[in-house]
């Protein structure tokens, strides 16, 4: 399957830096076509486009955005969830990069729909190179009066990956720790400042002038069953051709890695942190919501890369930004770090496994947001897929310290 | 001055003087008619807010899994080298403070780092030491 450049049309053609070039190319076409709409009618465009969540969680986007609307309160809020921190995922740094103008008026067109007047993009410290871009954007774009309904506000983060997951970024705006909320209530009822709020991806937003421009037929014309349009994916890792790439959803992972010119494979990590390992005999697997997918973020590992290793790297990263607020994720992590920490310093001991099996079930059941469920994810998949190593490396601890005290 | 302008406050604390300091924590809640240990725990949970004095330049090193696997580690210890310090501390003259980072989303681009805002990506040693050069 060939890349389907759909929402990446203007990347690389318009400049980012010139509203007038992306208005050349079609732009803001669609918002003038949702304001000739009722909000209603635009939400059910978006419903019946199948579009869902970029972010990772693939949650139905016009569901969402319906329940902000029905919601009672005396503000709205529209967030741009641009705290792209999960591991192996840059695509909403190119986007913003290339064609911030799509997700400016994507928001326009939300915040119109739901009623939301306030606007936030949340920019994670990392990406403070974009912000001047972004500013130049949004300041073009309000001059032009595409913003006269929205107040757009950039919240720069401070470093944290939690603060990507919505609710502890809601904290975050709020001038609290970024740590995450219990639930329900659920954002688009009680969200940022206890009002009715919508939290989407940059890849999310971006998608949207388009649906609203050509038609919801037009967009859940490609794709799978439950995953309509394109994805972008991110490749990175042991690949002659990493970056992102745009493919219609259900492609295979095969695919995605043969434009990126991968060999050897190992096994790949789609998703992020916590997204799923993939072994070299599964790069069949079809990429969609009911398959795997994630933030579309493809992590491959090549001939001779040491599971355990990748594994180990993996939790301390989970271990770190587990927000602490919930103790199965800040212990269950820290937990995990020491037993893969063991076993990559070669000193594992009979039991490890299945104390990290024990421990995954725990995490997944009673974590407060989707890190500490999730974080599991990698482990109980490499525990599939490559139990042998794991088998291996507690062996050859035990005989290494059977030796020591033969030596000593 | 509301709440929710907290972290504004502090970034522009960081911003200004390089860190956050206990006097400043202490201003801002006084501000906010917050408690300290408030102010303080919201200061102290994000990893670009540093509340002892840093270096003239900032150096993170990304050390996720997509870099650690492309030569990141390596890449981290010529900076140790040149340098002669380790990942939390400040050169002596004031010059460097070096960090460890979490992913900063340029994997396609990896072993990566940002110095203050700007980013560099496929490092080498004799990359590293361009640019490490280029700051005063």
């Amino acid at each position: 399957m060939p890349e389907n450049r759909t929402l990446l049309r203007n990347c690389g053609t318009i400049d980012p830096g010139d509203l007038s070039s992306y208005e050349g190319a079609g732009g803001f076409k669609a918002l003038q076509k949702a304001r000739g709409m009722s909000p209603e009618a635009v939400i059910e465009e978006i419903k019946a486009s199948g579009l869902r969540g970029r972010g990772g969680a693939g949650f139905p986007c016009g569901a969402k955005w319906e329940l902000a609307r029905r919601f009672a309160g005396d503000r709205k809020y529209l967030i741009c969830n641009a705290d792209e921190g999960e591991v192996g995922t840059f695509k909403d740094r190119y986007l913003l990069q290339h064609d911030p103008f799509s997700l400016l008026e994507g928001m326009a067109i939300a915040g119109y729909a739901i009623g939301a007047r306030d606007a936030y993009i949340y920019l994670r410290a990392e990406y403070h190179y974009l912000l001047a871009g972004l500013m130049k954007a949004i300041s073009q774009c309000r001059d032009e009066g595409y913003l006269d309904d929205l107040n757009i506000t950039v919240q720069e983060g401070a470093g944290a990956y939690i603060c990507g997951e919505e609710s502890a970024l809601m904290n975050s705006i709020e001038g609290k720790r970024g740590e995450s909320r219990f639930r329900p209530p659920f954002p688009p009822e009680k969200g940022l400042f206890q009002m009715p709020t919508i939290i989407n991806n940059v890849e999310t937003l971006a998608n949207v002038p388009q649906i609203i421009e050509k038609g919801a037929a037009w967009f859940s014309g490609v794709g799978t069953d439950k995953s309509k349009g394109t994805k972008l994916f991110c490749v990175s890792g042991d690949v002659a051709r990493p970056g992102v790439y745009e493919l219609t959803l259900g492609c295979s992972l095969k695919e995605v890695l043969d434009l990126a010119e991968a060999r050897d494979i190992e096994w790949v990590q789609v998703g992020g942190s916590t997204g799923r390992v993939l072994p070299a005999n599964a790069l069949e697997t079809v990429l969609s919501y009911e398959t795997v997918l994630g933030s579309g973020a493809v992590m491959v590992f090549g001939e001779g890369r040491d599971v355990l290793d990748f594994l180990y790297w993996t939790v301390v990263f989970l271990n770190e930004e587990s927000c602490g607020k919930c103790t199965p994720c800040r212990e269950g992590t820290e937990v995990m770090k020491e037993i893969l920490g063991r076993l990559v310093a070669g000193d594992g001991m009979e039991g490890d496994i299945e104390a990290l099996e024990a421990l995954s079930e725990v995490m997944m059941e009673t974590s407060l947001c989707g890190l500490g469920q999730t974080a599991p994810i990698p482990v109980l998949d490499t525990l599939t897929h490559f139990r042998r190593e794991y088998e291996n490396r507690i062996r050859q601890s035990v005989l290494l310290r059977a030796l020591k005290r033969v030596a000593a | 001055m509301e709440r929710h302008q907290l972290l504004g406050m502090i970034q522009a604390e960081q911003e200004k003087r390089g860190y956050v300091s206990e006097e400043a924590i202490a201003d801002m809640a006084q501000a906010l008619q917050l408690p300290v240990g408030d102010v303080y725990g919201v200061a102290t949970f994000y990893s670009f807010v540093s509340t002892r004095p840093l270096g003239r330049h900032v150096i993170r090193i990304c050390k996720s899994v997509p870099c650690y696997f492309q030569n990141g580690e390596t890449m981290a210890g010529v900076i140790e080298r040149e340098l002669g310090i380790g990942p939390g501390e400040t050169t002596a003259d004031g010059r460097f403070t070096f960090e460890e980072a979490n992913c900063i989303g340029v994997c396609d681009q990896a072993p990566a780092m940002l110095v203050d805002d700007a980013v560099y990506g496929g490092l080498t040693p004799e990359k590293i030491r361009e640019i490490l050069q280029s700051f005063d």
